[in-house]
């Protein structure tokens, strides 16, 4: 049978699928009001935005938004420290998952395994605003549990808050701290996957446990760790706003060194109500996510066609 | 003894020894550094205030106290109302996701539907470009005008792809002939859906149902964004005011003091009290926390499979 085509067929179509779009139509309405609908917005990060006009009655104003961004110095300083926060915590959640997944399956004792891997997962239910509660109980000044621990060992006390060289290291204990349990999951299935009969084989051979891990183990989760470092880089300019917001909150002292893209986006909306400017960081933020996800994607395609998200 | 079998060996070598140590020691403390900032919240909770304005934080309790919980629930109605709004916004939040993103994937995990594609990707693409926080803080606060309106923190977390994408593995592993099945004996789409379909993926259900919970529970987000009226708080956005503005708290809770003796917001703990506080606050997600993680386990390995 012919196909059939044209505005004829599109509406015979529209009717023999009117039960499923019905059935999208939620969806559908809430995407282009939640998703699309803002992306027309992104016209403010080139306007001078007045309330009075919203969003399409506001003058134009060129580029002076972003001029002003990059002149400032603060597009260079918080897209350096969202890349390098980012770099900083794939790299160690990477090693450090990969090393829990391997090691948990290398305990024998059932009960540890699962207490154990329970307590891992523990710090993943919880808000970031807990997290910073705990931050304070151990980093505060004053009555900070680590400062208590310094001082006991015969050192100074050292006011967190106040240092910003420190924070790359808080920031990173904590992103690991929460994430650990969960990222381990995918690694411990992987590790799961593997055919035992490989480590029979290896045994036979005279291969010692070292050798397994390193020869078996780690070579055939390779492929996961590969498909999972690129997804993270896809996500390499957005800076986790929970996080940052919960353990630096406004403390301007530290912003040389935790600023992100994502701060500095809020506080030039809220703070400042800069819409304009706001926008254009906004915009340059999602311009540059855009373009990594694309790359990373295609990375994903060319080491295994598989994965790719599209 | 069965496990050293399995790679086929009799006995424990030197190398599996160390390893064993290894293990056991990383895991151990991995585990333990997890649970202690718990502990200390716990522990300063229940300490005097005198003790931690002297010593600092601790693992355990020092001169144990009850006086912050008694202080935080000298205004028990604030911390109800949070609990109240929460638990509100999580039921109503994740029945009505869930009913969203179950309806959406079982359209688009139907190979008879041939505009599945372009509707995959009309809902895909909004996770590769996005207008930014500005455009979406305008449009919920003066387009649809949800300004202190418990909509401005149900919405914005009704509908996600990476939930959708989950769902719609779970559906696609379904066996086709099951819908066929269903079509011949004359079911139509929703009656399928809901008598068929859904409850043969309660897994899924249950675990794209706890990932929405989540998101909702430990939402401070749209809440610091959009309400401004204290009463409207949820739990983790009113942890957060009070904590930052320990003070203002203080006070409150100093001038709505039933007993009838003056007191003054002076005498009242400050540090001691975010800690009781938290735990009020976190207590029941982490009690309710070893019933739920299998379904979480289960959710991490499925949405890594492409949908």
């Amino acid at each position: 049978m012919k196909k059939k085509s044209g505005i004829r067929g599109f509406f015979k179509k529209l009717y023999k699928y009117r039960i499923f779009l019905l059935m999208l139509m939620p969806a559908i309405i809430y995407t282009l009001v939640f998703a699309y609908y803002p992306m027309t917005g992104i016209v403010l990060a080139f306007k001078k935005y007045k309330y009075a006009g919203g969003i399409w009655g506001s003058p134009w104003n060129g580029l002076n938004n972003f001029k002003f961004f990059f002149q400032s110095g603060q597009a260079g300083l918080v897209t350096r420290n969202t890349v390098l926060y980012n770099v900083l915590f794939i790299i160690v959640n990477t090693v450090l998952q990969i090393a829990v997944a391997v090691f948990l399956t290398e305990i024998k004792n059932k009960s540890f395994r699962k207490i154990s891997q329970s307590l891992m997962f523990l710090p993943y239910f919880i808000s970031w605003v807990i997290v910073g509660v705990m931050a304070f109980n151990i980093l505060s000044a004053d009555y900070g549990f680590m400062n208590r621990l310094i001082e006991s060992l015969g050192g100074e006390r050292i006011s967190f808050y106040t240092t910003p060289k420190i924070w790359p290291l808080i920031l990173t204990f904590f992103n690991v701290w929460k994430g650990i349990g969960y990222g381990s999951v995918m690694y411990l299935a992987a590790i799961m996957g593997i055919d035992t009969s490989m480590y029979e084989a290896a045994a036979i051979d005279g291969a010692n446990v070292f050798q397994r891990i390193f020869k078996i183990t780690i070579p055939s989760i390779m492929p996961t760790t590969i498909i999972l470092f690129l997804m993270s880089i896809g996500g390499i300019f957005k800076g986790n706003f929970d996080m940052f917001y919960n353990l630096i909150g406004n403390n301007g002292l530290l912003y040389n060194y935790t600023d992100v893209i994502d701060t500095l986006t809020f506080r030039a909306l809220i703070t400042n109500s800069d819409y304009g400017m706001s926008a254009a960081i906004g915009l340059f933020q999602s311009v540059l996510c855009f373009i990594t996800v694309l790359v990373a994607n295609k990375l994903v395609g060319l080491y295994d066609k598989d994965y790719t998200l599209f | 003894m069965a496990e050293t079998i399995k790679y086929g060996k009799v006995k424990m070598g030197k190398d599996q020894i160390l390893l064993n140590i290894l293990a056991y020691t990383f895991c151990g403390v991995v585990a333990l550094f997890c649970l202690v900032p718990f502990i200390m919240v716990v522990s300063g909770s229940f300490s005097s205030e005198e003790a931690i304005t002297h010593n600092g934080f601790s693992i355990l309790p020092q001169d144990f106290s009850l006086e912050a919980y008694k202080t935080v629930f000298k205004e028990p109605m604030v911390v109800v109302r949070a609990y109240a709004t929460t638990i509100g916004l999580t039921a109503v939040g994740t029945t009505l996701g869930l009913l969203l993103q179950t309806m959406t994937a079982y359209v688009l995990s139907r190979k008879d539907f041939e505009w599945r594609n372009f509707f995959s990707f009309f809902f895909y693409f909004t996770t590769l470009f996005s207008g930014g926080l500005v455009p979406y803080y305008i449009l919920i606060t003066q387009t649809l005008n949800l300004k202190d309106n418990y909509l401005a923190m149900l919405l914005p977390l009704l509908f996600s792809v990476y939930n959708l994408l989950i769902m719609k593995s779970y559906i696609t592993a379904l066996p086709e002939s099951l819908i066929d099945a269903a079509k011949i004996d004359g079911c139509g789409e929703f009656m399928t859906l809901f008598r068929i379909v859904m409850p043969l993926i309660k897994p899924a259900l249950a675990t794209v149902g706890l990932f929405i919970a989540l998101a909702y529970w430990n939402d401070w987000y749209n809440a610091m964004l959009y309400i401004s009226e204290e009463e409207m708080y949820p739990l983790q956005y009113f942890l957060y005011e009070k904590v930052n503005n320990i003070e203002a708290y203080k006070k409150l809770l100093a001038n709505n003091a039933i007993s009838s003796s003056v007191v003054s917001s002076m005498s009242l703990p400050s540090q001691t009290l975010k800690m009781a506080l938290t735990v009020v606050v976190t207590g029941p997600i982490v009690l309710a926390y070893p019933l739920v993680q299998k379904y979480f386990v289960q959710g991490i390995t499925i949405g890594a499979v492409k949908g």
